[in-house]
Formats: structure tokens, sequence, C-alpha cells
């Protein structure tokens, strides 16, 4: 009780705050500089300098105190010692160079990068494809949609079910042990199997963006102009060159966009690794190994900040790529 | 022409049968998410969920009475008892564990020193003896079971009551409601000062909100937790709704400000020549119309919030009393692993909010998808 009255009472105090702030400081600068009187001209222009400032302003001081200072706060960490208390210049990026476990984990970050894109994507275009032709098309996108509203730990206990392990000779209860068994096989570990159980850990993230994929390709090939298509049919083109030398070309550029979306979801993949194997067996990735050095056991914040630079700088050029897309679509 | 229409007909199969497939792939494993939590927990141990509807053989051992348990009956010595638990059938039993379904129900095992057991259908068995037993230990009678489908809500009523997730869900909803309507008028409003209003450096700005957008926010979670102990704010729902609010206002400042941008600019125009002032345009005019990307986002927002696991497990508390679901379902993961009954059923209650959320507002998040594809995660 005594938390839903805090809640609710943040509710109102923020959205009131906000509102008051809003309200009052527009009506402070109409005070101030009112547009009338032997000054309205100077005034109004003045207010207008400002106005813009007072509606941005809470969001700028946010995104710096919460985005800008982390980044930075975060490279002269990465330099300095445990605590922090020590500048030891690029010390703990020698150490990085050196640790297998880094190694690891950037070798598996690759393998991520290199899978889960490329497959969320096909995934994503074949369902777009199929389900645009079908009658009952929007809910078969729906059910593909659907684990997008899934938490990566609730996902991660779903697919605990699949691959589930019990002893030879046991019944098994998980679906891919139970199929291996069916067809006459011994029941695999899964998830401790070095190597192959990263793409165990993959499977799962391609299941949630595969619904991501899907809708935006979906929109992106209804938006191909039908002359096109229909030229192609009676120049006597199957389906499938169709779909592959007259639309696939098409959408190029959207195919991108969510290309580089489900990268940057990869570069930053931490969940799944944490619930499901918590990095262990050969399956530690850049995040988990930096939440490792930060808060578990002695806290290395030096090595944990070193590592979360080397992941801001895998992201760097997409955001580089990002903001030069948008700078052309505003002129 | 006969031929031609045969073959599109065909690959009209051909594509419902892929559909079919691809809707089965990616539903079956939370299908089977949900099975598993409505079943009884002795038979989700015992079979696998798809084998649920059906009537489940189970092989196990009951051990018989001992010397106490003995009565005398006339010359002989009787060891009586039920093997069986309720709603259970007997289909076979043995005494060795070599061939444990030797004999059918009521059939009678002649045992060594003149003993015999039977085993009745329903579940009643009689040792007896000619001399008085003296066993401290019972001799195994093995059992193969057939149990008809149970169903039952009880490992939901059990997990939101014992295992504390009825108070993460409230944790999770004070979580996750602030933190979602704060970064919405914070934004709101910049999105406007960056569609429609005239100053410098606005497309500087704009550059700073795209880039912003794909930040990591692994990097923020140190400096921030310092930041929030050296002012004071600790560990708690306060900071935990500003750094939401932090790390969703980049995605929420870009979506709102494409879909302004998008509004007539005539409107506007109108207004303002009718002296509205930039306040009034957009309480009456911008806000109401934007409804659309508002919900977009707002429904992203929620989703986030509500799943995150890595902002809550920094910035709130990790006793069983703060933590969120997503928080309480990691820990059951690790201590409670080979309890699925517990497991699946609080995974479906953390999901189950989420699931009819994007039921509800689907339209919404498509059209908030489409926005705004560059945000990752």
């Amino acid at each position: 009780m005594e938390q839903f009255l805090l809640a609710s009472g943040t509710i109102v105090a923020g959205v009131f705050g906000c509102v008051a702030w809003f309200w009052g400081s527009n009506m402070v600068l109409d005070l101030a500089l009112p547009a009338r009187g032997p000054r309205a001209g100077a005034n109004m222009q003045r207010a207008g300098a400002i106005r813009p400032w007072l509606f941005l302003g809470p969001a700028i001081l946010i995104l710096a105190v919460y985005l800008v200072y982390p980044v930075i706060n975060s490279a002269w960490r990465s330099l300095n010692d445990a605590d922090g208390t020590a500048f030891v210049g690029l010390k703990n990026y020698q150490w990085l160079m050196g640790d297998s476990k880094f190694h690891e984990s950037l070798g598996n970050n690759m393998l991520w990068l290199v899978t889960v894109p490329a497959l969320s994507t096909v995934f994503g275009l074949i369902a777009a494809q199929i389900t645009d032709r079908i009658r009952w098309g929007n809910f078969a996108k729906s059910m593909v949609f659907m684990p997008m509203a899934i938490s990566f730990v609730g996902a991660g206990v779903i697919w605990k079910f699949i691959y589930d392990f019990r002893g030879v000779g046991q019944e098994q209860i998980g679906l891919m042990n139970a199929i291996v068994v069916y067809f006459g096989g011994t029941p695999q570990t899964w998830l401790v199997t070095p190597f192959w159980n990263n793409f165990l850990l993959m499977a799962v993230l391609i299941w949630i963006q595969t619904g991501f994929a899907m809708v935006i390709l979906s929109a992106a090939l209804r938006g191909i102009p039908e002359e096109s298509i229909e030229a192609a049919i009676l120049d006597g083109a199957n389906p499938w060159q169709v779909f592959m030398r007259i639309k696939v070309p098409q959408i190029w550029g959207t195919i991108a966009v969510v290309w580089t979306t489900i990268t940057i979801t990869v570069l930053k993949i931490f969940d799944i690794v944490f619930v499901m194997t918590n990095g262990e067996w050969g399956t530690q990735v850049l995040a988990n190994l930096m939440y490792n050095w930060m808060f578990r056991g002695a806290p290395d914040y030096g090595r944990g900040s070193a590592i979360a630079i080397v992941i801001m700088a895998l992201v760097t050029p997409i955001m580089i790529w990002n903001i030069r897309n948008a700078r052309r679509e505003m002129r | 022409m006969d031929g031609h229409a045969g073959t599109r007909s065909s690959l009209v199969w051909a594509v419902n049968i892929a559909a079919a497939l691809m809707v089965l792939l990616w539903t079956i494993p939370t299908f089977g998410l949900l099975v598993t939590s409505l079943r009884d927990r002795d038979q989700i141990a015992a079979s696998g969920w798809w084998k649920a509807p059906f009537t489940s053989v189970q092989s196990d051992f009951v051990r018989a009475g001992t010397a106490p348990d003995q009565v005398a009956e006339g010359a002989i010595w009787v060891i009586a008892g039920n093997v069986l638990e309720p709603g259970e059938k007997l289909r076979a039993w043995g005494t060795d564990s070599r061939d444990p379904m030797a004999f059918a129900p009521g059939e009678v095992a002649e045992l060594a020193d003149g003993r015999s057991l039977t085993v009745a259908v329903d579940g009643a068995y009689r040792l007896t003896s000619p001399e008085q037993f003296s066993e401290t230990r019972g001799m195994r009678i093995f059992v193969t079971t057939l149990t008809p489908p149970r169903f039952t809500l009880e490992n939901f009523s059990r997990v939101i009551g014992a295992e504390g997730l009825g108070q993460a869900f409230l944790n999770t909803f004070t979580v996750t409601i602030p933190a979602t309507i704060i970064p919405i008028l914070i934004a709101a409003f910049a999105a406007y000062a960056l569609a429609w209003m005239e100053f410098p450096g606005r497309a500087l700005l704009i550059a700073a909100v795209v880039g912003l957008l794909v930040v990591p926010l692994q990097l923020a979670l140190i400096p921030l937790l310092k930041l929030h102990n050296d002012i004071g704010l600790g560990k708690g729902y306060m900071g935990i709704w500003l750094a939401h609010t932090g790390f969703g206002l980049p995605l929420a400042i870009y979506l709102l400000r494409n879909y302004m941008v998008g509004l007539p600019r005539e409107i506007i125009e109108s207004a303002r020549v009718d002296g509205a002032s930039d306040f009034q345009i957009f309480r009456r005019i911008i806000l109401p119309l934007s409804f659309p990307a508002l919900a977009s986002f707002a429904i992203f927002q929620f989703l986030w919030v509500w799943n995150d696991l890595l902002v809550a497990t920094v910035f709130l508390g990790n006793t069983r009393e703060q933590l969120v679901m997503t928080g309480v379902l990691r820990e059951l993961m690790g201590s409670r692993g080979g309890d699925w009954e517990i497991l699946a059923a609080s995974a479906f209650i953390s999901i189950a909010v989420p699931l009819v959320v994007f039921f509800g507002m689907q339209k919404y998040l498509v059209r908030g998808l489409l926005a705004g594809s560059v945000k990752g995660g």
C-alpha cells in the first residue's frame, strides 16, 4: 500500500512537476519580455531565442547526465585502477589483449554478429513474403511477432524447457532431446557442449528478432510498385525470380536498417547468456564479462569500464552511419 | 493454361504450409511453457509437456510395511496396505527390479520361505508369511501405474504467495508506470522544439539524439550508480525511474520528432497568426494530434522497462522485497532450476502482462517500429 502511494505520488509529482516547469517557465518568459509596449519587437525576438531552450531544457539535462556523462566517465575509469584511485594509463587495455576470457568473449560476439542478424533477417524476409500471400497472414504475423514482447529472461526459461537434458534411459522432458531419442539417438547435454551451445543461445535471440525483421520488411515489400512486379511476370519470371531479382533489390535499404538494428542488439547481448549459461562452457560474451568484472566478487571498475568502452567502440561505426543517414533524410 | 493454374494452386498450398510450419515453430516454445505451468508437479517431471493430455505411465516402487505393521490372522502373519496414490490406476506390479511388470493386478506371487504377496486392482496389497516378520526395512513392490492427466492452477497460487512473485509483480508495476510516463512528457516538449522551432544548433541536437540512440547502456551503469550514491539517491525507485527515463529519451525524442515534423504546417502557422503561443500550440494542437506516436513510444518503453533485467539488477537492491519479476525469475533459475512447476508458472506470470499489451496494442507497436527502426534493444 505504501509502495502504491509512493508510485502514484511520483507519477503525479513527476507529471505535475514537468507541466509546472514548462508552463511556469513560459509564463515567466512572457512576463519578463512582454510582446507589447515600446520594445515589443526586440522582446519577441529575444523570447523566441530563449523559448526553445525552455522546451529542450529537461531533455538536454537528462541526456547529458544519463548518457553523455557516463560515456566520458567510463572512458576515464578505463584508464584507472580497480577502485578508480590511481591513473594507470592503458594498462587495462593491455590486460584485455592478453586475457583469454576476453578473447573468448570477443570471438563469441563476432560469432553472434555473423549469425544472428543474418538468420533473423532471412527468416524475417521469408516470413514477410509468405504471410503477405495468405488469407490468415495477419494472424500468422502476430504469432511470429509475439516473442518480441517476451523478456530475455522469460525467453531463457522457455528455451531451457526445450534444451533440458535427462540421463540416458530416462524419459526426456526437453523437446529437443525427446526428438533425438524418438529417432533413436542418445540425449545430449546441449547447453554445456562447447562451441555448439553458442548457437543454441543464438536461436533464442533469432526467435525474438525474426518478428521485428518481418514487420519492417513486410511494410517495405508492400511499398514496391506493382508495375515492376507485373512487368517481370509478363516477361515470364517465376515467383522465385520475382522475389530474388525484383523485390529484394528494391528493399536493400530497409534490409540494411533491419540488419544494423539487430547488430546493435547483438553487440549488447547480455540477458540471454546471463540467465542460461552465465558465460560458462565457452559461451561468454562482452556484456556479461563486463558485468562479472563490475559486480561479481571483488569489483574491478577499471577493467569493467575498459570492456564497456570496447562495446562502445564496436557500436560507433553504426552510430556514425545512422547519423549520416538521418542528416541526409533531413535535407 | 491448365498447367499454369495447376502450378499456381500448388504454390498457394506450399506457401500456406510453409506459413503454418513457421507459426508452429515460433509458438511451440511459449505454448510449452503455458502447458507446463498448468500441469501437476509430479507429471511435469515424469513426461514431456506434449504428453500432458494423455494418461501417463509411471514406474516406481513402494516399500511394504515392516515388522511393527504386521497382524496375526489365525496361523499366518499379514502386512497390508496400499501402493497407489489417489487418482492412479495399477497396470502391473512385480517384486524384482529386473522384472517390475511381472504380475497383473490380482495375481499372487509366491516368494521364498512360503511367503506370498498379492496386489489388487485398487492398489491394496497383502503380504503373508507362515512365520512372524522381522524386517525393519519393508520389501520393495514395483508398481507401474496409469495416471490420468491432471491440470491445476496450484502452481500459480504457490508462486504468487510463497515464492514472492506477488510482491515482485507490484514492484515491477511501481518501476514501469512512472518510467513510461515521465519520459513521454519530457520528450514531447523537446520533440516539438526540434520539429517546429527555429534556433541555432538544432541540426546538431537532432544528430546527437540519433547518435545517443545506440549508446550501450552497459556503459552507464557504474558511473550512474556512483553518481546516485554521491547525491544521496542510492538504490531505489527514484534512481531507476531516472535511469529508465534517461535511457528511453533518445528513442522517445526521435520517434515523436519524426511524427511531429509530418504534421501539416498550415495548422500551426494559422494558430501562430491567431496569436497562440508555442505553449498553447503544443498543448491544444500538437499533443492531441500526436497521440498515435505517443502511444507507440509508450508501448515500447513499457515493454522495455517491464522486461528489463540489467537496469533493475543494478539500480534496485537485490533483497527479496525489492526484486522485480525478471530478477525473481533469474534467481529461481539459479536456486530452483529443477522445480519446473515454479519456474514455468513464474515465467508465465511475468510474460503475461507484456503479451496482453502486445496483442491489445499491436497496431501502435508496428507503427512505432516502422517509424523508429534504428534503435536496437
